[in-house]
């Protein structure tokens, strides 16, 4: 890798381009979306596109100053940082602002602030704080408590405030943990865990239980590294217990409309009336995102030629489903290209990660590629029907203020810790 | 290995997002299309259907508007459906009925809920209407009929059905197509291409403006105006005469092959076709399966010619030398072939050569006639086969290629027809009905007026057709081109002068016209019905062949009477009168108009579904209609009368 070293170009330039690209991109998108009427006053404040414009500006001034700060600065005071940001969350509960069930904003004057943006940054640089600490090691239990306290407390105070999405956001720490030498039995469970619980759900806890079952008897016999016997009925007791505390949690647990979602997810309804009937429910977003991303077919319909953009079909579309404008006005080529730019930059970010010489910058930066990975994959997934329904917004190209300044913070800190690699030989 | 986890998570999660838009995008993607998506609003604009005039010029159908309430099912809310139903004047059950109905055929395309609103129900449903999505009204153009005659030429329009739109994408649910007549022939030419604008419609399905400022929209276009070859006056005067008979006449004008009328008895009033009763009606047409007024018997009857099929015998001798006019053949009252015998009107003993021949219509003289065709050169089996190419070129046995909407073959057998009744021997007596016009040739009566246009003409003729013209369009030369027939031009005269000797002394001597040098051909054909799966006789038919005048004709008629006995007794007096209306445009001979009013056949036509053993032709009285129904045809004739005036 070459890497500019002439003194003036630090920083790296690629990364930048990256992202302009998409919050520029973004903005065309937020354009067509929300535009209404067939003349177009770029600076009508009044609207979301021009709204979006006045963050943009806004982010420059954002950015200058966060590479003018010292880069020692982010490590220092990532403590404070994080008590402000967990302030600010749990401040929502006293002055927070209602909006769409979830009590998430402040309101301030004319404008409003959604804490939880910032507050995974915060939380990115607490725990790499805490675990580049000398004395911290990731390996003992107990400093795997701690750190995993420090990803939970915001985790849950932004469950409370009804705001799941953003509450998923945070296992894209386990990322990091596990890059820093998190046991790989965690891996396994957890990706045991995620596989029982959907096979659990679609197929039911008996069947479930039989699959895991052969598996075991298959792994015993196979397997040059036998488990012993006790081993093996103790994992496929867990397993009992997973698949059936999960039918349980789905079923008196979560929410209606939790339910709804993911039985749409699973295909769990055959019922045609039924399906019909969810399709102009909870599912209308979904399925009128599908279909405008259908629509769009090889080369798409053109900038604000969309005629389900257009008629707004799509609620929220310059949000969580900005995405659905890019499908049916861009195409295939168009909504490649943003996924290959997302990957491009998810890529940058962590080969750069990988290059630091400090391991507090290499965690904050696998930090900063799995938060935004996290948003990228959810999003994306969400709006073609992949995942179930979460509503977390699309980084860099979503509406918003909160969102794009927090990624903004989030990367920007990541490019200042990276441009002063140099000075820490 | 650790850091490996999240760089191969974005590259496949990378991938999978690529694989879901192409699956999405390219493999599942139907492509877009305006009118399948729902997300614009498509608004027809309907032009004005053309007008037919009759070949005079005079207005026969134009146009009146009317409203259609159309729904789309998906986009219908919750509504109260009970004023809704006041308004249209139905009850809940049909509501139900028709929504389903719509939502069956399709939930997001439009379907008509109520067709044909009248003026004052449009005018307060409008008030109302934006208080039902889903619901919206439709304006068209339907016919109106300036006349009460005509329905089996002029035709109707009606709603397309699923297999019309599927045939045609043009037409969409609701949209109105000719169905019969020459609103079915010259569709095309008279609904034009009808307008449609897209409109951009939002998720609440207001309307938002015009897609893309209305790039492609279009405008109507009008349908064309066409005049047709029928004569309404004379249209009119055969439809009265034709009154309480069953059968078809039709007029061709020899020199242009154009239809000058078209009669099909028993008809109806075009305008009971129009508008909410139309369904009704339509049924209640459709399901008289005896008299059948929706079945065109000008064109579409195939009956057995008769006696005038005789001509076409005299004109193949003629034509294959196979006698000469003079030559006299003696009539024993009949003809004896084999140990069979051919009985014939002719006393015993007569003489008769051609003229005489066609003018007693003598059955001996055209069966040794129809022998010598087929028996020349000794092979039965050639001479069938040139018998029927002579009558096919005057294009008898097969479809005359015309502009009429429905038609019917009728059939000219040859050696390969007989080939699977008489796969060995084959002897001219063995046809030897079709000598006479009867056995195994069958007709439609357009054909028969075509063979008359064809001798009038001496030796060919016009393709018929209906059609006169067309706005800014020229005819198809397929009706401006003589076709010829096989039969060479002096051949012609011994037959048309057999056909005057007819009128002059023969069997149409009664039905002379002054001044009009009328040439024709009576027929008197035997018929049979199966009664309870027992071949019965029934009266016969009587038919007409006839052109006027003898020296540069102007018309040539078929008449077809059924059951109406012998020729000159019905179709003769048809026939003679509708020569005189064309040529003199008044009437000399209201002796037989009088006596053709006063006549009616429907007790014939009861017979066969009486269930009681009846009697036939000599043995029957005929009836006299009802002093009313006589005022009301005489009312109608004064009419006819004076709208020429």
């Amino acid at each position: 890798m070459v890497r500019d070293t002439n003194k003036h170009f630090k920083f790296d330039w690629i990364t930048i381009i990256l992202f302009f690209l998409l919050v520029g991109f973004g903005w065309l998108n937020i354009l067509s979306a929300s535009h209404t009427g067939t003349t177009i006053n770029y600076f009508d404040f009044s609207q979301p596109f021009g709204k979006q414009l006045i963050f943009i500006f806004l982010t420059f001034g954002l950015i200058i100053l966060l590479l003018a700060v010292d880069a020692k600065f982010y490590e220092r005071f990532s403590s404070v940082i994080y008590i402000i940001s967990m302030l600010s969350l749990l401040g929502l509960f006293l002055f927070g602002k209602n909006v769409n069930g979830a009590t998430s904003w402040y309101a301030i004057g004319g404008m409003t602030i959604q804490p939880s943006e910032f507050a995974k940054t915060a939380t990115a640089l607490a725990v790499a704080k805490y675990v580049s600490d000398l004395n911290t090691n990731i390996n003992n239990f107990k400093d795997q408590i701690k750190t995993f306290i420090i990803i939970v407390i915001p985790a849950i105070l932004v469950l409370l405030q009804n705001d799941t999405g953003s509450t998923i956001v945070y296992g894209a720490f386990f990322f990091v943990l596990y890059r820093e030498g998190l046991p790989k039995y965690h891996l396994t469970i957890g990706i045991s865990i995620l596989l029982l619980s959907v096979l659990s759900l679609k197929f039911g806890a008996i069947i479930t239980s039989v699959i895991a079952f052969i598996c075991l008897t298959a792994l015993h016999f196979l397997s040059k590294k036998r488990l012993k016997i006790f081993q093996s009925i103790f994992i496929l007791i867990a397993a009992l217990a997973v698949s059936f505390g999960v039918k349980f949690f789905y079923q008196s647990i979560l929410q209606p409309h939790q339910q709804d979602r993911i039985s749409l997810w699973l295909r769990l309804e055959k019922d045609p009336k039924k399906l019909e009937q969810m399709k102009r429910t909870f599912a209308y977003n979904l399925n009128e995102s599908e279909k405008a991303i259908s629509s769009g077919g090889f080369t798409g319909r053109g900038f604000m030629e969309g005629t389900r953009t257009t008629g707004k079909f799509v609620p929220e579309q310059h949000t969580d489903y900005i995405f659905s404008t890019v499908g049916e006005e861009w195409g295939f080529l168009g909504s490649a290209f943003v996924v290959i730019i997302f990957v491009l930059l998810l890529l940058r970010i962590l080969h750069l990660a990988e290059l630091q010489k400090s391991q507090f910058s290499r965690v904050y930066g696998y930090g900063v590629a799995s938060i935004i990975f996290i948003h990228f994959f959810i999003n994306i997934g969400m709006v073609m029907g992949l995942i179930p329904t979460i509503g977390i917004p699309l980084p860099m190209f979503s509406y918003g203020g909160s969102g794009l300044w927090a990624f903004t913070i989030l990367i920007f800190i990541f490019i200042k810790l990276d441009s002063n690699k140099i000075n820490e030989w | 290995m650790r850091q490996f986890l999240l760089f191969i998570s974005i590259i496949a999660v990378g991938i999978l997002f690529i694989a879901r838009l192409f699956y999405l995008q390219v493999y599942n993607s139907s492509g877009h299309n305006l009118y399948e998506d729902n997300a614009i609003r498509k608004v027809y604009d309907y032009p004005k259907r053309g007008f037919v005039y009759d070949r005079n010029g005079k207005l026969l159908v134009a146009n009146q508007p009317s409203y259609d309430v159309m729904v789309i099912p998906r986009e219908v809310e919750p509504l109260d459906t009970l004023e809704f139903c006041e308004l249209l004047k139905i009850n809940k059950e049909q509501f139900t009925k028709k929504y389903e109905k719509a939502r069956h055929y399709s939930p997001r395309l439009p379907s008509v809920f109520v067709s044909h609103l009248s003026k004052e129900d449009y005018a307060v449903l409008q008030e109302k209407m934006r208080k039902f999505d889903g619901f919206y009204i439709q304006k068209r153009s339907l016919r109106n009929y300036e006349t009460t005659i005509g329905a089996n030429v002029l035709g109707d329009i009606g709603e397309v059905n699923n297999r019309d739109i599927k045939k045609d994408p043009y037409y969409k649910m609701g949209d109105l197509k000719g169905k019969q007549g020459v609103e079915a022939s010259y569709e095309k030419t008279l609904r034009g291409i009808k307008g449609i604008k897209f409109i951009q419609k939002d998720r609440f399905n207001k309307n938002i403006g015009p897609y893309k400022d209305g790039k492609f929209d279009t405008i109507p276009e009008q349908g064309k105006d066409i005049t047709i070859t029928i004569d309404a006056q004379l249209q009119a005067y055969g439809e009265l005469l034709m009154q309480n008979k069953r059968g078809g006449v039709i007029a061709i004008e020899p020199a242009t092959g154009e239809i000058l009328a078209m009669v099909a008895a028993p008809t109806y009033d075009p305008s009971i076709l129009v508008g909410r009763n139309r369904s009704k009606n339509f049924t209640k047409l459709i399901r008289d399966t005896i008299a059948n007024p929706l079945f065109n018997r000008s064109i579409q009857g195939v009956y057995e010619p008769g006696s005038p099929f005789k001509l076409m015998n005299a004109l193949i001798a003629l034509q294959e030398d196979v006698l000469t006019p003079e030559e006299t053949v003696t009539c024993y009252a009949g003809y004896k072939y084999g140990n069979r015998f051919m009985k014939c009107h002719c006393n015993r003993g007569t003489r008769n050569n051609m003229i005489g021949g066609i003018q007693r219509s003598c059955n001996a003289y055209f069966a040794t006639t129809y022998r010598k065709i087929l028996d020349k050169n000794n092979n039965t089996s050639e001479g069938v086969d040139r018998w029927s190419n002579h009558a096919k070129s005057f294009g008898l046995g097969n479809f005359l290629n015309n502009d009429l909407f429905v038609g019917q073959k009728g059939r000219i057998p040859n050696r390969a027809y007989y080939k699977h009744i008489y796969p060995k021997t084959f002897y001219s007596t063995y046809t030897i009905s079709n000598a006479i016009g009867q056995g195994e040739v069958a007709t439609t009566p357009i054909q028969l007026a075509n063979m008359a246009a064809a001798i009038a003409n001496r030796g060919y003729y016009f393709t018929p057709h209906i059609i006169k013209n067309i706005e800014n369009e020229t005819l198809p030369e397929q009706f401006t081109k003589p076709k010829y027939t096989t039969i060479d031009k002096q051949n012609f005269e011994p037959v048309i002068e057999g056909m005057f000797q007819v009128y002059k002394k023969g069997t149409a001597a009664s039905l002379q016209v002054k001044d009009i040098d009328i040439c024709g051909k009576t027929g008197t054909v035997e018929n049979f019905v199966k009664i309870d799966s027992l071949k019965t006789q029934l009266t016969d038919h009587s038919i007409f062949v006839a052109f006027a005048p003898k020296i540069n004709p102007k018309i040539a008629i078929a008449v077809f009477v059924e059951n109406g006995y012998w020729g000159s007794r019905f179709a003769g007096k048809v026939a003679s009168l509708m020569i005189e209306k064309h040529i003199k445009g008044q009437i000399t001979r209201k002796d037989l108009e009088e006596w053709l009013l006063k006549h009616s056949l429907e007790n014939e036509y009861a017979k066969p579904y009486s269930g009681e053993p009846f009697k036939i032709n000599g043995y029957t009285s005929l009836q006299i209609v009802e002093e009313q129904e006589y005022y009301r045809l005489k009312k109608e004739l004064n009419r006819i009368n004076k709208s020429e005036n």
